[in-house]
């Protein structure tokens, strides 16, 4: 079949030389996993961190926001007048608002007494804070006060608060000081910044933090009506509203806070280093493969110019070698890569995860580096002198 | 081994045609400056169509040089070498690789590729004549195998063939890219001479059944008979058929 398809195929060459060294090509394909695990992880780590530091933001039912420009991040959140907000429903395009407290309180581990900085939203109960509807329900029992709906997701140290909650418990404990109440649970996840999260109303909030200017907010959340483009109405209220607050789309303010773990941190860097360290490690394993490789068929390989084969069709042979360990190694890399996100999740609680991108990112650069590596060892190739061979 | 090379007179078949290899004033040369030394001096040689030679002499008088320069894996410095007509001493890197898919080489070691098997190193081979399918170049690979004796062994790596089985292989390899010239570099030189001698007789009867020209190189005085015409070399220069004591004169015909 083959045969007749493809006639003028000639016996596999680059195959043959890599599977009948199977040991060779074992440790080869293993360096080349190993990188592109390594790629996988470090830039897996970097998206996660960047992604984790959003888990938040994505959840606001919001077209656009309104933050202080003294704002840089989620964890260093400045105030601005609320009636800001006022102003901005004076816009017809506008449907609703919400304002929301924004701010770092310490909480205390109802089993161990340890206290933890947790992230604390609050707000009216009855506006609309996250799209998703779940919410509104939940949040009637705030209304009471010293009532806090508790993060299920939120990271353990925390205490047992989503277990005992569900037992039935009555669950007191002790936010910025003062004494609260665990009314309910909500899923949210945990962030970058934020090990855990809380809602509470906007009284609870500032009881529990009675410094706070109560005509001050740190996120305003505006809704649009259905049909208007918030690209237009945000470039309007920037003109009408005073300097002392800054607009954002929904998408603006994910892309703000994530800009500001990118460029004001380390991390990007830490993890970009890292995946260029796994790529360096996965050049030279594989150069050092394709370049002995070379070295030691050098007689065969002149045999063949002796013969007749021209050296463009010999190079090719080292070039599918690449080609061939690029191929090969990227599927164990790929697979140990899915294996390991999985564990990163449950261990770190990152949303890490195998996308399209990345898959591509990693498969071009171990493709690269094969094929770069091919290319170093083929000028080895030019030392085969046929005329040494009689 | 048996085999049925049917024998005729190759050199006078081939006198009315263009002779294979010229060889005319041939002078060569390794390295450079008062370290220059020559080592071919003034050589003449024509191989005709079918003409089976043999080129013996004292090791470094300069046998293999000859043969990389007919072999065109060598660039000619002086005299004229014409190979199937063409002159080599203009001819680029390009041309003398085109020029090569016409020769067979045999080394003496075997210098098959150890990662293929018989039939995949003859294929190798075959792999060099243009237009001609994947399936057809294995057939024609698996039919060299055959007529060198080596039918059972088609999917054996070198490593589990003996040496004289090496050797046909390599025969067969280079007979399969259907050669008008062969070159044979001390065939024999690893094998014991009872194998030696049938590899020859092989090699020469089936060269023969292609109309194939033969240069080999030898050491071994008892394969001298097979030879149409028996060549000596001595400090870079040709005597042709004349020979010293103890070499059997009695194989020019």
């Amino acid at each position: 079949m083959l045969d007749r398809l493809w006639p003028s195929r000639r016996i596999p060459l680059a195959w043959l030389l890599l599977s009948r060294q199977p040991a060779r090509l074992a440790v080869a394909l293993a360096g080349i996993a190993f990188a592109g695990i390594l790629m996988f992880l470090q830039l897996g780590f970097r998206d996660g961190l960047f992604d984790a530091s959003i888990t938040i933001h994505k959840l606001f039912d919001a077209d656009l926001v309104l933050l202080s420009p003294r704002t840089m991040s989620s964890i260093a959140m400045a105030g601005f007048p609320r009636r800001r907000l006022v102003q901005v429903m004076a816009d017809p395009a506008v449907a609703g608002t919400t304002p929301v407290h924004w701010n770092f309180l310490l909480w205390r581990n109802p089993q161990t007494r340890a206290t933890r900085s947790i992230l604390a939203l609050g707000f009216e109960p009855g506006d609309p804070l996250f799209t998703d509807p779940s919410l509104a329900p939940k949040a009637q029992v705030l209304s009471q006060r010293g009532r806090v709906l508790f993060d299920e997701l939120s990271r353990p140290e925390f205490g047992p608060i989503a277990s005992w909650f569900r037992q039935g418990r009555t669950i007191d404990t002790e936010v910025g000081g003062k004494r609260v109440r665990v009314a309910g649970l909500v899923s949210l996840g945990p962030s970058f910044g934020a090990d855990g999260n809380l809602l509470t109303s906007s009284e609870t909030f500032l009881s529990l933090l009675p410094n706070t200017p109560p005509g001050s907010i740190e996120l305003g959340l505006i809704r649009l009506h259905p049909g208007e483009d918030p690209a237009a109405v945000a470039a309007r209220l920037k003109r009408q509203l005073p300097a002392d607050v800054a607009v954002f789309s929904k998408q603006g303010f994910v892309e703000f806070e994530k800009n500001y773990w990118r460029s004001s941190t380390a991390i990007g860097f830490i993890f970009s280093l890292g995946a260029a360290m796994g790529f360096v490690v996965g050049c030279v394993i594989v150069y050092q493969i394709l370049y002995s490789d070379v070295s030691d068929h050098l007689p065969e390989y002149a045999t063949l110019m002796a013969m007749g084969h021209p050296l463009p069709r010999l190079l090719g042979v080292v070039a599918r070698e690449g080609l061939l360990l690029a191929l090969f190694g990227y599927v164990p890399a790929w697979l140990a890569g899915q294996a390991l996100y999985a564990l990163v999740r449950s261990g770190t609680k990152l949303p890490v995860a195998m996308d399209g991108p990345r898959s591509l990112l990693v498969f071009a650069m171990i493709l690269s580096m094969c094929l770069g590596s091919a290319l170093m060892a083929m000028r080895k190739l030019a030392d085969a002198d046929p005329a040494e061979i009689f | 081994m048996a085999l049925s090379a049917p024998i005729r007179n190759a050199a006078a078949a081939a006198a009315d045609r263009a002779p294979t290899v010229s060889v005319r004033d041939l002078c060569h040369w390794y390295g450079s400056g008062e370290n220059r030394r020559q080592v071919l001096d003034q050589v003449t040689l024509t191989i005709h169509p079918g003409e089976v030679v043999l080129l013996t002499g004292p090791s470094g008088c300069g046998k293999t040089t000859l043969l990389t320069l007919v072999g065109a894996l060598r660039q000619v410095m002086a005299g004229s070498v014409r190979l199937f007509g063409e002159e080599l001493r203009e001819a680029g890197r390009r041309d003398r690789q085109r020029l090569r898919c016409g020769i067979g080489m045999i080394f003496q070691g075997h210098n098959l590729l150890r990662c293929l098997t018989a039939e995949q190193n003859v294929q190798m081979g075959a792999d060099l004549l243009p237009g001609i399918g994947y399936r057809a170049r294995r057939d024609l690979a698996r039919g060299w195998l055959r007529q060198v004796g080596l039918g059972d062994h088609l999917h054996k790596l070198p490593h589990d063939l003996s040496g004289g089985q090496k050797q046909r292989v390599a025969i067969a390899r280079a007979l399969a890219a259907q050669p008008r010239l062969l070159l044979a570099d001390e065939p024999t030189a690893a094998l014991d001479s009872r194998t030696g001698r049938e590899v020859v007789e092989l090699l020469r009867g089936l060269a023969r059944d292609q109309g194939c020209s033969v240069l080999m190189v030898t050491h071994d005085p008892r394969i001298l008979d097979v030879a149409d015409r028996l060549v000596r070399m001595e400090d870079g220069r040709l005597r042709e058929g004349r020979f010293q004591e103890g070499e059997e004169s009695g194989a020019v015909r």
